[in-house]
This record gives structure tokens, C-alpha cells and sequence, in this order.
């Protein structure tokens, strides 16, 4: 989902930590080492960074993913679906070819997998990926960042490759780490915090 | 801190007390309700609340939808033992006005949508619709974590027991 979309959804995360030096260097070449793959192959799902205002072509150029104070750029990942009823009826057209061939009733458990597994890896280098695009925005001196979905593949998917790219982690914030994060919570409230049960409101 | 997904689960009922003490405050307390750079703001509830009451361990759900939802119907449910845990907010400040849903359980929002940005014509343009939308999503932040902050200080001080869940209990009641 876009930030420029007329409606939006998003999950607010913490960055924790901070990067050495060279900030937009470091990130400029997270960026290119998990770059989105430019050419399809038979894997069921790809993922990695993009341009946010060139999804299908990404360049991180002159810092181009650097907007005013914020860094924004896109998440992209790209999953094949190959519909059951496909793959059913390509499986029937293999097993019949493998048993005409081998002259035999009856195919194994083990050679109708293999027949199975060989149906999925070409029907998957046939049909193309569907490309799913999910920006954010990370605010480098609040420690923020926006990411425009609240898909739980997703966001695991940002988790994993944000870290992989920069070595930071994040953070999601809900309510107990939102509390956690709150200014000015005392030790004495902290400790409450960790010991407090639901209120009941009737 | 609590390890992450253990804290998520504990913690689920933290946001929907947030909630139910929000609605309570925007429906008792509107004056309250502020912008940390004190900017003039009102906050309604919107067009949809989702309250939950557990029965033995299983959560039964009552959707409220609809531009007037809310009092009436709500009330009932909170009544009963429900709290909120999906609000649908509506804020206005400056003669703009901003609408989302947010999720107890994890502060997600959803639907959101700010005041409009100029079209843009040119990548120049773009940039500035870009920081100005950040500017415009920072705000419902802005707000949220004030009235977040404000219900956490009160949620673990003694003041909870004894003066605010008394008048939560009672404008259930009214």
C-alpha cells in the first residue's frame, strides 16, 4: 500500500539502535545488496527493496531514497500463485505421459511427488509473480519508522530484510512496548507495568 | 523488557483499556484532548467501534457500523462486560480533517485517511506531496501518543483505582 494512497494502513515501528557512520553510504548499500531480484526465476516468492517512486525499475542513485529529513523507499515482494485447478490438471496430463511412457498401472508415492514437484517448478517458471508494494517512511533521528501495511506476512517479511540490510532491529510498537518506550516512567512505574492485570470496567 | 511476543499476548488488554478509556474521554473530557503543540483539535469516535466480551475463554464480538455508531448500542455492550478493541477515530483541526481505525491489541491503524495534498506535476512536486503527507500521518502520532502517554502515567498511579475507573464505571452505568 502506498503513503500517497487516498487511504492507507500502517504499523508504527521503533529502530533501535543507530548507524555508525556514513549514514546514507550505509544505507545506500543495504539497499543495493537486498535490492529486489531484476530477473524472475521459479521461486515461489521473492523479495527486497525498491524505489518508492520507481517500483518496477529501483536505482538508490544521489540518494534518491532520501526525501527532506525522512528515508522512504518500498518494499516489494513478488509471489507466484499458480491456482490448484492448474496444477491439478497438469498433474493428471504428467502422470498419464510418465505411465504411458513406463508402460506400468501405477506410479509410486515417491514418482508422483517427483511428478508433482516437477509440475510446480514449470508451471511456476510460466507464470509470472504478482508484485505486492509496501512503502515506509523511517524518520533516522526519532528512531521511526511507518510501514503502510498491517499484513503480518509482510511486516515479518520488513522485519527480516530491515535487519538483514542494516543490522538494526525493529521494534513493533503495541501497547506494552509503547508503554515500555513512554517518557518519563519511573522505575516504580516501570515495575507496576510489568505487574499490571485488567481493569474491569463494569 | 518482557520478550516481545510474550509481552503482545499479556499485554492485549492494555489497548483496549486505552480505547474504552479514550471513548470515556472523548465523550466526558473532549477539553483534554490535544495536540502536544497545543494546536486546536476535537476527536469523535467514527463510524465504527468493535467491542469484545469473553465467555469462557471465547471472545464474542459486537461490531457497531454506521455514521451515528456508537452511544447507544456501545454503551449496552460495555455495559454488559465488553471493552472496545477497534475504534474508528474521527480528528479535525484547522478546518481539515483526518479519519482512522485503531486496533487495540496492536495499534494498527487502518483506513486512514488525511487531508488532501496538492496534484503533483513534477518530481519536484512529488517530494513535497511526500514530506507533506509524512506531516499530516505524524499528527494522528503526534496525538495518539500524547493521549497514550497521558493514560499510561494514570493507568499506574493509585489515581486509576480510585478516581478514574469509578467515573468510567459510572458513565457506563448513566
Amino acid at each position: 500500500m502506498s503513503l500517497l494512497s487516498s487511504t492507507a494502513s500502517i504499523t508504527r515501528y521503533r529502530v533501535d539502535g543507530k548507524i555508525e557512520s556514513n549514514l546514507l553510504e550505509t544505507i545506500y548499500t543495504g539497499l543495493k545488496e537486498q535490492m529486489i531480484p531484476e530477473i524472475e526465476d521459479a521461486s515461489e516468492k521473492m523479495a527486497g527493496w525498491t524505489s518508492f517512486d520507481n517500483p518496477f525499475n529501483p536505482n538508490f542513485e544521489g540518494s534518491s531514497f532520501s526525501i527532506g529529513t525522512y528515508l522512504i523507499f518500498s518494499l516489494r515482494i513478488d509471489k507466484k500463485t499458480i491456482p490448484p485447478k492448474i496444477i491439478k490438471k497438469y498433474y493428471a496430463i504428467e502422470i498419464n505421459k510418465r505411465l504411458k511412457e513406463s508402460g506400468r498401472e501405477y506410479l509410486s508415492r515417491q514418482e508422483q511427488k517427483m511428478a508433482k514437484d516437477h509440475v510446480i517448478n514449470v508451471l511456476a517458471l510460466r507464470i509470472p509473480a504478482t508484485p505486492n508494494i509496501y512503502d515506509l517512511i523511517w524518520n533516522y533521528e526519532e528512531s521511526a519508522l511507518w510501514f503502510f501495511s498491517n499484513l503480518k506476512a509482510a511486516n515479518e517479511e520488513l522485519e527480516d530484510l530491515f535487519f538483514k540490510s542494516f543490522k538494526l532491529n525493529l521494534v513493533r510498537l503495541f501497547p506494552y512496548t509503547m508503554a515500555h518506550f513512554a517518557d518519563g516512567l519511573s522505575d516504580s512505574e516501570v515495575d507496576s507495568l510489568n505487574h499490571l492485570q485488567p481493569a474491569g470496567f463494569f | 523488557m518482557l520478550d516481545i511476543s510474550i509481552a503482545y499476548n499479556r499485554y492485549k488488554f492494555l489497548g483496549n483499556e486505552f480505547l474504552t478509556w479514550l471513548w470515556f474521554t472523548i465523550e466526558k473530557e473532549p477539553e483534554t484532548i490535544s495536540f502536544p503543540d497545543k494546536e486546536p483539535v476535537s476527536m469523535e469516535t467514527g463510524n465504527r467501534i468493535v467491542l469484545v466480551k469473553k465467555i469462557n475463554d471465547i471472545d464474542e464480538s459486537v461490531t457497531i457500523k454506521g455514521d451515528d455508531a456508537g452511544l447507544e448500542e456501545g454503551m449496552l455492550a460495555l455495559g454488559k462486560g465488553s471493552i472496545v478493541t477497534e475504534l474508528n477515530l474521527l480528528l479535525k483541526s484547522n478546518n481539515q480533517q483526518w479519519r482512522f481505525t485503531i486496533k487495540g491489541e496492536s495499534f494498527n491503524i487502518s483506513g486512514i485517511k488525511v487531508p488532501e495534498s496538492g496534484p503533483a506535476e513534477s518530481k519536484k512536486d512529488i517530494e513535497g506531496i511526500v514530506i507533506e503527507k509524512a506531516y499530516l500521518y505524524e499528527r494522528i502520532f503526534l496525538i495518539l501518543d500524547n493521549l497514550f502517554k497521558k493514560f499510561i502515567k494514570l493507568r499506574l498511579s493509585s489515581e486509576w483505582n480510585h478516581d478514574v475507573l469509578p467515573l468510567i464505571k459510572k458513565w457506563i452505568k448513566e
